[in-house]
């Protein structure tokens, strides 16, 4: 399946019964320089809409928020020491987490790219 | 007749003056100034002490093993090295600050005089208090002025800094909470607030409700008291607000925060616009911190150090934290601890060792004498004058988000009048300081996009305005002219020009370390 | 008035371009009845009326340098260079604002930055920020940065910790809920702190020397607060201490807090004074208060900015790590000024020479009957015994001229076992004079 995106901003993508997600392209944009990020601990459940993840800027801190529930399975170390990486490619190779998805059918709630982009126009 | 000619020509030449790198890397009278710790050695120093004699120390096995690593300098080293970094800073006293929410007024310098006599600067706090009667009487004196200025019935001076202030007026809010047995775990902070607002109240554990503010910039009262209930503790107000207005509502607020059984913490940044104008006791607010540093001029200092103080309503008094000065027969007593309390004297605590700032004590004590009553409301005025004389002359090139209306102490602009030039708020500011201007302050508060916030003070002169404004409008019209690179560049005429602040929190270098190895620096 | 520019013609001028007809159009939006009609305040006064009236205030005051003077516990009277304070006093330091603006204020970050570097070389810690209100506020905010470093809410504090100290830690923890374990006040050092540290601990609060004058070990503490995963809040109240004694980041400690006043800084009856805070670098995104970095300009020139300012109240606001805004900054400069002219070599000596002093008076002290010092080890103050009250005996010694420290009643009401205890400092500007006058002052008084 493809990507999905949520009204603030982050992309969710399934890999077999994992899921990778982050913030997307509109986002880093709107961020800027984004210098720091702090991760969720592996293993931790998190709650769709939740707190899962900290990006910073230099003049900025935003949360961001789990696109579903599910327990956190790996995390984007490269980020840590670079996290330059959600700026260059944020929905690739500055993906935020994994997790093991608690209730597949929350992901019929959100956009997929057509919609999103579409959203995006509005804002 | 003698001739006494060297040829020396007397007028410049015409030679075109083309920028040229230098050896040095200085520019005339802006000298680079390297690191003390590039310069410093570790056996130097400016200080003559005589070597100890020999005698047996008393540190048990608590002596220094590895040296410290301070690099020295003699005297006319440190005095040159310091004077030259101050030389890289702008300054009130060099132009005008026009910082909203900042209030860069000038600072007299007889306050400075009056902090260094030896009876205040060579005190110890716990000194014997009969020798130190005349600190509390000073105390005593900066109270009284505070609280017929506030219509406020007592003040807690110890807080050293307007956010410290503001942590104790809210933990007054929460002791008078507790004792009545309640739980009121949410604070109303409208959107507009300071930033120290909201982190003050989580802090203490409150949970922040923000409060939208209305279309023409201010609080509605309908829209408080729809938040209201039996779990509000208290709602922080800043009146002047932060976009420049008197929440001419205040006291239809206060009033409804009362009826909800809350109490009304007024963030008295802006407390400089109102002072003789008007009290804020009879506003209805209960506790308000009073920044020293901006209403009564003590120095900013490059960030601090700040004083501020907190006046508190009836219906706080009580809680006012140690130590605090009692009025007795005798005369003004300072009481420390919780073994000297009399009957109904509960304070939640204590904020800091000692005291509180009697360095900035005196000096407020010393602006208020100055001015005098006459003084200070005429400060008020005249600074009110002054930024409505900003607005005046700016109002048709740039963008007021809330209509054409006067503001109280500084005047808010928004961004729009730049829209299609490309040039930001932060392009516009920077090129301020190839003006010779320390920028206002921007993009604050934040319920304004792009805001710009300008407060230039009593301080000012009409003819100081005047070159201000023609400033400004000059820098407006080249931004809509099209001049887009005079902003993208600037400044170009600073000791630096902008500094790479992603790189500076993407790898953070907050100390010298020494220059790695020649081999390893060539890898 | 001197400080308004304004002539009233200017002023008519002004209301005339700005389109009102008189000033009080202006404040049209407080309500009439609540416009205040005057203030019950004298009026303006030139400078000499004002010199006079905080003069003669002044003047009731002992000032500590015109008497044998021997008060410490929190804030020590050293001689300050005369060039730190007319350097300090340089317009374009004392007048600037926050270096909110880098390009116009490298002068105030460039001495951030070595203040930074010369607090984390002298407490032997990795990173500095630029300053706290002073040592109380930063000793709260090391509680609270444990609490959110370790997510455990208990600090156990030493009774050796200044009571003032305490007072702020108490209150500031218990309004964020959480709990604060105070051992006993400790004058000689031997409490057993290691006992009060355990799994929910999140920090072990403990000041060397202590208020009491009283050095301590801090690395068995150390350890056993992180085997149980808490940190170790080391503090100081006497920066001159660690010209000569081990600095707290070589015994373990996790976060450095303490007073910076003894350097620079006057005694200013309790304030302005400027708080150090340090602790290991990967702590620095949970440290409260401001931090000055280096980088470099769009020419590619070295630069300073404030930097990590995400963690600050202006952006997270009700998520900051902490609400402070105004720093000491001006404090913070006369620190460094005063460290920069005493360089490794005059911090040394300057710090032997206090060591030296205190001995000498407490052995002086200690041959009168019935007068014993507590301490086995101290720096530049002790606390003393004296035979009765010791609050009486201070207030006679005052009467007889000498200022001779700090009954610990004062500090610690109502604990009647401390009622004979005085704390007593001698630092470089104590003479063997001095000494003399305060050896026969308390002999007459006992």
């Amino acid at each position: 399946m493809s990507k999905r995106y949520t009204k603030d901003h982050e992309w969710i993508e399934i890999a077999g019964d994992e899921a990778v997600f982050g913030i997307s392209h509109y986002a880093q944009e709107q961020l800027g320089d984004v210098v720091f990020v702090e991760l969720p601990e592996v293993g931790k459940t998190l709650e769709k809409g939740g707190e899962a993840a900290v990006v910073e800027s230099v003049k900025a801190a935003s949360e961001v928020y789990a696109p579903v529930s599910g327990t956190v399975t790996a995390v984007n170390e490269a980020l840590v020491d670079n996290p330059g990486k959600v700026n260059e490619a944020p929905e690739g190779e500055g993906w935020f987490a994994k997790i093991a998805l608690s209730d597949p059918s929350e992901l019929d709630g959100l956009m997929d790219e057509a919609a999103y982009k579409a959203f995006v126009e509005t804002l | 007749m003698t001739m006494n000619s060297v040829g020396r020509p007397t007028a410049p030449e015409t030679a075109a003056a083309a920028p040229i790198g230098t050896f040095t890397g200085n520019r005339g009278l802006a000298v680079e100034e390297p690191l003390l710790f590039e310069i410093g050695r570790h056996d130097v120093t400016g200080v003559d002490l005589d070597e100890p004699g020999r005698f047996a120390p008393r540190l048990g096995a608590h002596m220094r093993r590895a040296p410290i690593d301070l690099p020295g300098l003699s005297e006319p080293e440190a005095v040159r090295h310091y004077v030259r970094l101050s030389q890289k800073n702008y300054a009130i006293d060099s132009g005008l600050y026009p910082l909203g929410s900042c209030t860069m007024k000038h600072n007299p310098r007889l306050n400075e005089k009056m902090a260094r006599l030896p009876g205040i600067a060579d005190i110890h706090p716990l000194q014997p208090l009969s020798t130190v009667s005349g600190a509390v009487e000073l105390m005593a004196e900066l109270g009284r002025w505070l609280l017929e200025m506030t219509g406020m019935r007592a003040v807690a001076l110890s807080p050293k800094a307007g956010a410290h202030g503001e942590l104790c007026g809210m933990m007054a809010i929460k002791a008078a909470v507790e004792a009545r047995g309640e739980a009121r775990p949410i604070v109303l902070v409208p959107e507009s607030a300071h930033g120290t607002n909201p982190a003050t109240a989580a802090l203490l554990g409150f949970r922040v409700v923000p409060v939208p503010a209305r279309a023409d910039g201010t609080v509605d009262p309908e829209a408080v008291r729809k938040l209201l209930s039996p779990q509000v503790a208290a709602i922080m107000l800043t009146n002047p607000n932060t976009c420049g207005l008197f929440e001419r509502d205040v006291v239809e607020i206060a009033r409804a925060v009362h009826e909800a059984g809350a109490y009304f913490y007024c963030d008295g940044a802006n407390f400089n616009a109102i002072v003789g104008k008007a009290k804020v006791g009879e506003l209805g607010v209960d506790a308000m911190h009073i920044n020293l540093h901006k209403t009564f001029s003590t120095p900013h200092g490059g960030g601090g150090p700040g004083a501020g103080p907190v006046v508190l309503s009836h219906r706080l008094a009580a809680f006012a934290p140690l130590p605090f000065v009692r009025m007795e027969a005798e005369g003004p007593r300072l009481v420390e601890s919780e073994a000297e309390l009399a009957e109904g004297e509960t304070p939640f605590g204590r904020m800091v060792a000692f005291h509180g700032q009697m360095g900035m004590y005196v000096r407020a004590l010393a602006y208020m004498l100055s001015h005098g009553a006459d003084g200070l409301k005429q400060a008020s005025e005249d600074a009110v004058l002054n930024a409505n004389y900003v607005r005046a002359g700016l109002r048709d090139l740039f963008s007021q988000p809330f209509g054409d209306r006067p503001c109280m102490h500084e005047v808010l602009f928004d961004d729009s009048f730049l829209d299609g030039t490309g040039v930001t708020t932060l392009d516009f500011a920077k090129a301020m300081i190839d003006e010779g201007y320390h920028p206002m302050t921007m993009y604050f508060p934040l319920v304004v996009h792009g805001a710009m916030l300008i407060e230039p003070t009593e301080s000012e002169s009409k003819a100081s305005l005047d070159l201000f404004v023609a400033t400004l409008r000059d820098l407006a019209m080249r931004a809509r002219a099209g001049e887009t690179d005079r902003f993208k560049a600037a400044p170009r005429y600073a000791p630096r020009r902008r500094l790479d602040e992603t790189r500076a929190a993407r790898t953070p270098k907050l100390k010298w370390e020494p220059p790695a190895p020649f081999e390893q620096a060539a890898e | 008035m001197r400080y308004l520019p304004h002539s009233e013609a200017d002023r008519q001028a002004m209301l005339r371009a700005i389109g009102v007809g008189a000033i009080d159009d202006l404040f049209l939006d407080i309500p009439e009845p609540l416009r205040v009609g005057a203030l019950d305040l004298p009026r303006r006064a030139g400078e000499l009326s004002v010199e006079r009236t905080i003069g003669r205030m002044a003047a009731k005051n002992v000032a500590a340098g015109s008497v044998p003077f021997f008060v410490g516990a929190g804030a020590y009277r050293h001689h300050v260079p005369a060039s730190v304070d007319h350097l300090i006093q340089r317009s374009e330091f004392l007048t600037s604002y926050t270096p909110y603006q880098p390009e116009i204020t490298q002068g105030t970050l460039q001495v951030l930055f070595e203040f930074q570097t010369q607090v984390a070389h002298l407490t032997g810690m990795e990173v500095a920020n630029a300053s706290m209100y002073d040592g109380s506020t930063a000793t709260a905010e090391a509680v609270l940065m444990a609490h959110r470093v370790t997510r455990r809410k208990k600090a156990v504090l030493s009774g050796g910790l200044h009571p003032h100290y305490r007072a702020v830690v108490e209150g500031l923890s218990k309004l964020a809920s959480d709990t604060v374990a105070a051992l006993p006040p400790d004058p000689a050092g031997t409490e057993d702190i290691l006992a009060a540290i355990d799994a929910e601990t999140s920090c072990v609060v403990v000041q060397s020397p202590s208020v009491y004058g009283q050095l301590i070990d801090l690395a068995p503490i150390a350890q056993k607060a992180h085997a149980v995963g808490a940190l170790l809040v080391a503090v100081f109240t006497e920066v001159v201490s660690l010209g000569l004694v081990e600095p707290p980041g070589a015994q373990g400690a996790d976060i450095v807090v303490g007073e910076g006043q003894g350097l620079g800084n006057a005694l200013s009856f309790g304030g302005p004074y400027v708080g150090l805070f340090a602790t290991r670098a990967k702590y620095v995104r949970q440290m409260p208060g401001r931090l000055c970095g280096e980088t470099v300009d769009a020419d590619g020139r070295r630069g300073f900015v404030l930097t990590l300012s995400t963690r600050e109240q202006h952006i997270r606001r009700d998520k900051a790590t902490s609400n402070i805004c105004t720093n000491s900054g001006l404090c913070a400069l006369a620190f460094s000024i005063h460290t920069t002219l005493l360089g490794e070599t005059g911090l040394a000596r300057l710090a032997r020479i206090n060591h030296m002093n205190a001995v000498a008076l407490a052995e002086s002290l200690s041959e009168l009957a019935g007068v014993s010092v507590l301490n086995d080890s101290f720096f530049n103050e002790f606390t003393l015994r004296v035979p009765g009250d010791a609050a009486s005996v201070v207030e006679a010694l005052a009467e007889r001229g000498v200022l001779g420290g700090v009954p610990v009643s004062r500090l610690e009401p109502g604990r009647p076992e401390l009622a004979d205890l005085i704390l007593v400092a001698s630092t470089e500007i104590n003479t063997d004079e001095d000494r003399a006058a305060y050896a026969a002052a308390l002999a007459e008084v006992l």
